[in-house]
């Protein structure tokens, strides 16, 4: 059986829809309503307010914690400041990820990870040789994103001591929200301003019940799952699972990844000090990796005609797809696009990709598998700048802008 | 020298001026008023709330031209409205939602038969309506032409005639000629139903309910579209004006220069053929082409002047339709007013409110226009955007758009008359509609009138027809603004016209405005 999150007393009376799914073993909602163009909008235009307790969360503490996370992860953390956080992933021995997260250094000696799959074990394993603690917090601790670009007003609302305006991107600070201690960060999956909020699991309710009351003025919303889908591809944000599968997931070889292969090399610093899946990385380096991920822009009018064909409005799936489909270059199939929505904000059609290296570029024209009236055809997609949404707001201190 | 110059910078004129400069023209658009937008305009009249002053609700802004601008990337995002709930003074009134099943419950309290009909009549509406929307994407085709590509043209629309089934073909004939309410008579039974149904088809034109070829304007109601499906209306971010605002600025990092403050005065001639502007200022300014994103009267009257128009041109021009019908009231509140129907703050405020009750409630209210009077119980579309769209108004309080017909231009003793009547016409809105909600007149802290002569004075809108001249059937298509003028082009060698006073029409959807910035490329004019 499932099990409820630490919100779930207030979550599932708003479930009208009772369109649950089930995110690492517990309840969490896909659209509350019958249809998630609300929850998207929240997101968009004001703040969309989605549990996200079912993260795996991990506590690393101790003096040589800092070394140890740059060993197990690709970035070197040893630079990470007090009060920052990072986006990064991990590999195997072979440079294959295995999982993607955020780490934030809370106080001196004290981060925490987050990740998409449980994580225990493989830390444990490889902190032989260190001197830390790795406590796994996932049930101790709540998590609630409150995304959108009145997000800032609404996290103001309900803290006294945490400065919410010099807060910069990716930043973390410690302080009360609505008289309960929390750790705040500014990050998020939706690519727009936005936190996290951590509080721990018995205060779940306080927490949410203060950011309801005072956030109502300024267009809070719960969201669920479907509406975050859409606004993670619109922000070119992959997904473990589906734009790519994780190395422990993997049956076989070419199911894995490198950074570099999802477009992450931008996060790996070769030449520092040791850490795992290094000397592979370091060999494909050389190369350049083969497969690349990538942003495509399906074309619109093609679409259009092509269901005009058949007598048809073009129509489009409800919710952000993730079944892959087959690519394509001169009939010659070059690569898979592995999930896209349409963009409601950009009125664009839009997939994340993985494609043969050498077709990769941008502007570069493939042609896409499109399946209208159970008969199968192609319409062009180009591929294009990731992320494709990307307002100024996400990264702005300003509250103006 | 300017390859162009447009005049005015309202919607249509930013997009043309967009699309010109997109394919690398040199062009210059000249704005009379303060700020850009026209009639698609936001205005922060009292500290505090912006007002979206006169358009309020987009449905018809083209996907295509927001993709192909990047609207978004300058700041575009268009929020849906909720639902259409219609207030009543006795009952709960009626919501229409975007679930069909609350709709049904709705309406089964009136009619257990209406409500089974009504999506039937959603659907058969959809069918005619795709039928009718790639007119609105491409040029109109004359008709009287020989030239092969209006040919084609003129046989594609025959071949879109001829598929559709002999019923759909039956219901289109329909729509062409009968009022609103007969049209809807043949399909629903409740006049609760079909008050709030009818009004989409006298928006912005000087007839009734009950006027013969209102039936085709409800078919508009049906052709919005949000995220290429086809839905009711939306709002767009920070009012109207943020349309306008990022067509602007996607034109100006196109290369195009815009100038605000600069108001035209003429259109500079020599042997029939446009040279340039002169500004107001008595400036001169040159360029290959002008392209007027103004109304047919002001630009044939005003700018060219009668003199160089022939006799049959003039006469088509004054027998255009522009007869302002409507009136904008716009308020700032200190909280959110209650309607005594439906209590509470629930997802009905967020919907367009439509003061319609019934059919005979709204054909009154023309009766008094017939007579140059403005209606003593008007038809009001309410829209609260700051529920929505929170930055239009400070944390907690409210902006309210009401839009009010009928306040005909040419009142009883003249349209001068209005500016001594525009507060009585704004205590008859404010009245009328507190009527439903009666804590509304303790809530405002400020108040904006606009009547139709407000509309021509202030917004350059002849007469004050929101539409640059009625979106009835003979003057559009073919003939909008004129028959054999329908391509974007005038009887005034390098003279353009991109407003909504060209095809495909009124309403903030930025058509008119591409369609002949195409145009003009295409035809190598500049
Ligand atoms: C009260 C009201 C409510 C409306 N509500 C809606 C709605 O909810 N939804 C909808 O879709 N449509 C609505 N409309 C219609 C819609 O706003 C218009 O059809 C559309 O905005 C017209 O755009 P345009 O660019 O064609 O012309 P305009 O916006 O009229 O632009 C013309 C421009 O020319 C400028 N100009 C005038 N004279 C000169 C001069 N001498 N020199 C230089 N510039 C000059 C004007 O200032 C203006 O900026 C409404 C209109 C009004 C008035």
């Amino acid at each position: 059986m499932p099990k409820p999150t630490p919100f779930h007393a207030r979550i599932q009376p708003l479930c009208e829809s009772y369109d649950w799914s089930i995110w690492a073993g517990q309840y969490a909602v896909r659209a509350f309503d019958v249809c998630h163009e609300r929850e998207y909008n929240a997101f968009r235009q004001a703040t969309g307010v989605i549990d996200v307790s079912p993260l795996f969360k991990y506590d690393i503490r101790g003096p040589d914690a800092a070394q140890y996370l740059s060993w197990i992860t690709v970035r070197d953390l040893s630079t990470l400041k007090v009060g920052r956080s990072t986006y990064l992933c991990w590999t195997d021995e072979q440079g294959k990820v295995i999982d993607d997260g955020t780490c934030s250094r809370i106080a001196e000696g004290h981060y925490r990870l987050t990740a998409a799959a449980p994580m225990h074990h493989w830390f444990t394993d490889n902190a032989r040789g260190y001197t830390v603690t790795i406590e796994d917090v996932s049930e101790r601790y709540a998590a609630l994103a409150i995304q959108g670009p009145t997000s800032r007003d609404v996290l103001r609302s309900i803290s006294r001591d945490i400065d919410v305006d010099g807060m910069r991107f990716f930043g973390v600070q410690e302080g009360m929200l609505a008289g309960i201690p929390a750790v705040v960060t500014r990050t998020g999956y939706t690519g727009d301003l936005g936190y996290e909020l951590w509080v721990e699991q018995h205060h779940a309710l306080t927490v949410w019940d203060a950011l309801f009351e005072s956030g109502d003025r300024f267009g809070i919303h719960p969201a669920g799952l479907n509406a975050l889908d859409v606004c993670r591809i619109e922000a070119g944000f992959l997904m473990m699972g589906v734009d790519y599968t994780g190395a422990f997931d993997a049956l076989i070889e070419s199911q894995k990844s490198t950074p570099d292969e999802l477009g992450l090399g931008w996060m790996v610093k070769l030449e520092r000090s040791p850490f795992i899946g290094q000397s592979a990385l370091r060999y494909e380096r050389k190369s350049g990796p083969s497969v690349s991920t990538v942003g495509l822009e399906i074309d619109w009018v093609a679409l259009e005609e092509l269901y005009g064909r058949h007598g048809l409005p073009a129509a489009l799936p409800a919710t952000a797809w993730r079944d892959s489909v087959p690519l394509y270059k001169s009939s010659r199939q070059v690569g898979r696009a592995t999930s896209g929505s349409w963009s409601p904000i950009l009125k664009k059609n839009l997939a994340l990709a993985r494609v043969d290296s050498r077709h990769s570029k941008l502007g570069t024209c493939l042609d896409i598998e499109v399946t209208v009236e159970w008969a199968r055809a192609t319409v062009p997609a180009r591929v294009v700048k990731t992320p494709f949404y990307d307002p100024p707001q996400k990264k702005a201190v300003d509250s103006n802008v | 020298m300017y390859d162009a110059i447009v005049i005015g910078g309202g919607h249509n004129g930013l997009a043309c001026a967009a699309y010109l400069a997109k394919a690398g023209r040199k062009v210059l658009v000249l704005e009379r008023r303060h700020v850009l937008g026209g009639a698609a305009v936001t205005e922060e009249l009292y500290p505090g709330f912006k007002y979206s002053t006169c358009s309020y609700v987009v449905s018809l802004l083209r996907p295509q031209i927001i993709r192909e601008l990047n609207l978004a990337k300058h700041g575009l995002t268009i929020l849906p409205l909720e639902c259409s709930f219609t207030p009543h003074l006795e009952g709960p009134g009626l919501v229409r939602w975007p679930e069909s099943a609350k709709t049904r419950d709705e309406i089964a309290r009136y009619s257990k038969r209406d409500a089974d009909v009504y999506p039937e009549f959603g659907r058969a509406m959809l069918n005619l309506a795709r039928w009718v929307k790639p007119i609105i994407d491409m040029p109109a085709p004359d008709p009287t032409s020989f030239m092969p590509q209006h040919l084609s043209a003129m046989a594609k629309l025959a071949q879109r005639f001829r598929s559709l089934s002999p019923e759909a073909l039956s219901q289109m004939t329909k729509m062409m000629t009968l009022s609103a309410v007969d049209f809807l008579d043949e399909w629903f039974e409740s006049p609760i139903l079909k008050a709030p149904m009818a009004v989409s088809g006298i928006i912005g034109t000087f007839l009734g309910v009950r006027s013969p070829g209102t039936a085709y304007v409800l078919l508009h109601h049906y052709m919005g579209e949000i995220d290429g499906a086809f839905r009711a209306w939306g709002l767009s971010k920070g009012g109207t004006g943020e349309i306008s605002l990022a067509i602007a600025r996607a034109a100006e990092q196109l290369g195009a220069d815009i100038r605000v403050n600069a108001p035209v005065a003429k259109i500079l001639m020599k042997n029939g053929s446009a040279q340039g502007v002169v500004l107001e200022n008595g400036d001169e300014l040159k360029a290959k082409i002008v392209i007027s994103g103004c109304d047919p009267a002001l630009t044939f009257n005003g700018f060219v002047g009668r003199d160089h128009l022939d006799s049959e041109f003039l006469s088509h021009l004054d027998r255009y339709r522009l007869r302002g019908s409507s009136g904008k009231v716009n308020l700032a509140l200190d909280a959110l007013p209650e309607f005594t129907c439906r209590p509470g703050r629930g997802l009905h405020m967020k919907g367009d409110i439509a003061i319609a009750p019934s059919i005979d409630y709204l054909e009154r209210a023309y009766d008094d226009a017939k007579y140059g009077e403005f209606s003593k119980r008007p038809y009001m579309n309410v829209v609260i955007p700051s529920l929505t769209d929170p930055s239009v108004a400070p944390p907690g309080k409210h902006v309210m758009s009401i839009f009010v017909q009928y306040a005909p231009y040419h009142l009883k003793g003249g349209a001068d008359q209005w500016p001594q009547q525009r507060d009585a016409f704004g205590d008859t809105v404010i009245k009328t509609l507190a009527e439903y909600c009666p804590d509304l007149e303790s809530k405002i802290l400020h108040r904006h009138v606009l009547t139709p002569w407000d509309l021509e004075k202030e917004y350059g809108l002849t007469e004050g027809n929101i539409f640059h001249g009625e979106l009835s059937l003979e003057q559009l298509f073919f003939f909008r603004p004129a028959p054999g003028w329908a391509r974007y082009r005038t009887p005034i060698d390098r003279l353009w016209m991109c407003g909504s006073g060209a095809h495909p029409g009124g309403g903030v959807m930025a058509a008119p405005g591409r369609l002949a910035a195409l145009r003009i490329l295409k035809e190598g004019a500049v």
